[in-house]
């Protein structure tokens, strides 16, 4: 039996396989990003009024920094049956002038990133129960996919 | 001009995972800061309460909690939660008081007890709360953010594991005879290379612990030490509890992102950078001043964040500050002489006060044989979560 795909968050990121982006809002007067998406109000101070609009991210960035850790954290994080570390980016969106967080897609080597080094935005398992399989967002080393 | 008041009196109960309430911690702090200060607990006129939030409704209430403790007296109160910079959100009420005339004396207290392990968010199903989905969709413990900045100096620095290791060499050393510190113990480079890695390249022993302990304070307007024939107390010349400057370009716990630069300047300083700016500007002192530093050790590699941010050097010098011994005590600026946090862990809203007491006790020439010799001033710097800027200046 095939489980339902579903979001491990609502609204923050599309879940079209092909073409995953993160979902923000952005303000119409300033240009703002802000992630994750918020559209009651804009946290510029430069324009408290401006109407915000949702938009998606830039699905490539940089490596801005990175770490694996090596411990199981506690919850709500859910972890699996056996733990095995695990690696969290964070990413820079060059076009938004931001840092995104993100878990590093399965299969690559922390050891091969870099500052600078190129990733872009794909889909992965977060956990799964009986029915689903709950996604979140990772970065995947442009160039190095995973098998 | 400078507006100062007068730290009157320190006091503090051991760091540790004593086990029991945290209002017992903080009682024994309080009745030492009153004693060292010579006030009657009766006399006192206000009680700033710095919050605990792992401790139920006693916790959220501190102010009143410890009043209660020490006996009703019918002092003003107040309570304040700024996460690991509760205490100075606390002293920073306290100061607003005595400098507007409000009240002469008043105590400042925190106290905590911490459950073994990671800093964990609060219970239930909360997905609009970004503290817990961080946990959930990253598993982004505090550590893995100490462990993004660790890596960042590597990378822009050439830092390496070696030199952060030094950090914690230096600090046991330091809180080696501190009878205040949790780990007591004088600490190799190759102990902490053999430690487990935690949040690579951060190893178990780089790392704070979460502790129990309790830090108090005693301050007063400069007029009232003078009434009590105190001519010359240690005092209080800034309070910085600022805020991040939009947009703030650095990652910080608990966000998933930061700010949008796009189409907006970054500010002329940095969040970081800003909270002891703003304290060198209040008390008309700067980073040439100082004769010694107390500074948030969450990691090792952040104690070397800070020696940047408070200006001790430029970015990326604060490796060679460290291995040049000019932050170890006998060095051009000694920084946690306590021990910091790496000897200590963390009582989150005890840790900014405990931090001033350690300086009031250096300006004071008492504190033993950890003493930076001569000093006479000092600053104290720490940051909670969700943007809660700590510095505090005291000079002597």
């Amino acid at each position: 039996m095939t489980k339902t795909r579903v979001p491990a968050v609502e609204g923050w990121f599309t879940m079209d396989p092909d073409d995953p982006r993160l979902l923000a809002s952005r303000g119409l007067e300033t240009g703002s990003y802000f992630f994750p998406k918020n559209l009651a109000f804009s946290r510029n101070p430069a324009a408290p009024a401006e109407e915000l609009e949702e938009v998606t991210l830039s699905r490539r960035g940089r490596v801005w920094s990175w770490t694996t850790n090596h411990y199981e954290p506690p919850a709500p994080y859910v972890a699996p049956a056996v733990f095995v570390p695990y690696t969290v980016l964070a990413v820079e969106l060059p076009e938004e002038q931001m840092v995104v967080l993100g878990p590093l897609a399965p299969g690559a080597d922390p050891a091969s990133l870099s500052v600078g080094t190129e990733v872009e935005l794909v889909l992965g398992t977060l956990y799964e129960d009986d029915d689903h399989e709950y996604v979140v967002w990772q970065w995947q080393v442009v160039g190095g996919e995973a098998q | 001009m400078t507006r100062e008041i007068a730290v009157l009196g320190v006091g503090m109960h051991p760091w540790g995972k004593w086990g029991r309430n945290f209002v017992e911690y903080g009682v024994v702090a309080a009745r030492e800061a009153l004693a060292d200060a010579g006030v009657d607990w009766r006399d006192v006129q206000l009680v700033c309460g710095a919050d605990t939030m792992r401790n139920g409704y006693p916790g959220y209430v501190a102010g009143a909690t410890f009043a209660q403790a020490l006996g009703w007296q019918g002092a003003q109160v107040s309570s304040s939660y700024a996460a690991c910079a509760s205490g100075a959100t606390a002293l920073s009420a306290a100061r607003a008081q005595i400098l507007a005339g409000l009240c002469d004396v008043a105590l400042v207290v925190g106290a905590d007890t911490t459950p073994k392990g990671f800093l964990a968010p609060n219970a239930g199903e909360r997905g609009d709360d970004p503290d817990w989905l961080r946990f959930r969709l990253l598993g982004a413990t505090n550590p893995t953010y100490f462990g993004l900045y660790a890596r960042r100096r590597i990378e822009m620095y050439g830092a390496t594991p070696a030199d952060f290791a030094r950090v914690k060499v230096k600090n046991a050393r330091h809180g080696f005879s501190n009878p205040y510190a949790r780990y007591r113990k004088e600490v190799t480079e190759e102990e902490v290379a053999a430690s487990p890695l935690v949040s690579d390249p951060l190893r178990l022993l780089e790392i704070c612990a979460t502790s129990d302990g309790a830090a108090a304070l005693i301050v007063s307007s400069l007029d009232y030490a003078k009434s009590r024939g105190i001519v010359d107390p240690v005092r209080i010349s800034a309070v910085s509890t600022v805020t991040p400057s939009y947009p703030n370009t650095l990652i910080d716990m608990p966000s998933f992102s930061t700010d949008s630069a796009y189409g907006v300047a970054p500010p002329e300083r940095g969040f970081r950078d800003s909270i002891a700016h703003a304290a060198y500007e209040q008390a008309g002192l700067g980073p040439d001043d100082l004769d010694l530093a107390e500074v948030y050790d969450l990691s090792t590699a952040l104690e070397l964040d800070w020696y940047e941010n408070i200006g001790l050097c430029k970015p990326g010098e604060a490796e060679r500050l460290l291995n040049d011994g000019d932050t170890t005590i006998g060095g051009r600026v000694p920084v946690n002489p306590s021990g910091g946090l790496g000897s200590f862990g963390e009582a989150v809203p005890a840790q900014a006060i405990a931090q001033v007491c350690e300086v009031a006790w250096h300006l004071r020439g008492a504190a033993g044989e950890r003493q930076v010799e001569g000093a006479r001033v000092g600053l104290t710097v720490n940051q909670g979560l969700f943007g809660h800027g700590s510095c505090v200046i005291l000079r002597k």
